[in-house]
């Protein structure tokens, strides 16, 4: 560096620098959140691979046991993890969910359930 | 010449402990409200210290013995590879902020928490396979913000405390 930058500039090009994030974070909101619909089905992905589904309109528990336990609750048409016993229980602490597109993730046993539309589960949901 | 590597040496000692506290008191605060990847970053104090007392490279050595250590310790060899990616990315952007010399403390500390958090997410849609996972990015990217502000005064706080101690 030839010259250094003044004190002000540098505190003005952070002032930039954090309008810019939260400008573009609210862009980001808007055009993921404008389109939200009520979901139909609660979708269970195990390492990115579908591997139930059940219907938002039937309320009940699932034990889920993939690489480990969560129990999916159904009630009200929304979905949330009320048990499971993987180390962090980050998943049992998300929000309930109801709305197209939203996630419950609990990393450790890579499973995300999600919620997603159309009218009825699949074909290929899964009969306990 | 002796001591002052000896003088270094104690620092980067006590800056480890000192990070390795920070890590553990994360662990007792509980998060409000879950979304993957957010978190107060407070050892991140200890990463931009050295950052501006020391360099960059004793940064990444720091932050990297404090990712594995506390991996060891408090979250388990399955959080590291988050932890990893998130320090990696985030020290990499500060330190090409910093070494840009256009921006101040909390500008290199903001860029930092939302490249932490970036980098947390994108593991984490590549290891699940998934793109839901990027619908938390706009809460991740203000969540870091906020986080990176906090963070850039903490350590200038530290900073202007240790301005008197040559290493």
């Amino acid at each position: 560096m030839a010259t250094e930058i003044p004190k002000n500039h540098k505190k003005r090009n952070d002032a930039i620098l954090i309008a810019a994030l939260l400008l573009a974070a609210g862009i980001l909101f808007l055009a993921t959140g404008a389109a939200k619909k009520d979901g139909a089905q609660v979708c269970v992905y195990v390492d990115g691979a579908r591997a139930a589904s059940y219907s938002l309109f039937e309320n009940r528990e699932i034990p889920l046991a993939y690489d480990g336990h969560n129990t999916l609750k159904i009630e009200a048409g929304a979905a949330s993890v009320t048990d499971a016993d993987c180390p962090d229980r980050l998943c049992v602490k998300q929000r309930a969910i109801s709305k197209q597109g939203e996630t419950i993730v609990c990393l450790p046993h890579r499973l995300i359930v999600k919620i997603e539309g159309g009218d009825a589960p699949d074909v290929d949901g899964v009969v306990r | 010449m002796r001591s002052r590597r000896a003088h270094r040496l104690a620092f980067y000692a006590l800056m480890l402990a000192l990070a390795m506290i920070f890590s553990y008191l994360e662990t007792l605060i509980p998060v409000p409200f879950f979304v993957p990847g957010m978190k107060l970053g407070l050892a991140n104090v200890v990463t931009m210290v050295v950052l501006y007392k020391i360099g960059a490279r004793e940064a990444a050595v720091i932050s990297l013995a404090r990712i594995c250590l506390s991996a060891l310790l408090f979250s388990g060899a399955f959080g590291l590879i988050y932890s990893l990616a998130g320090g990696a990315l985030s020290l990499a952007v500060m330190i090409l902020l910093k070494r840009s010399g256009r921006f101040g403390m909390t500008g290199v500390s903001v860029a930092g928490g939302v490249c932490h958090n970036f980098a947390q997410i994108g593991v984490a849609a590549l290891l699940l396979e998934t793109g839901a996972l990027l619908s938390y990015l706009p809460v991740l990217v203000v969540s870091g913000a906020v986080t990176g502000w906090l963070i850039g005064m903490l350590g200038g706080l530290l900073l202007s405390k240790l301005a008197r101690l040559h290493l």
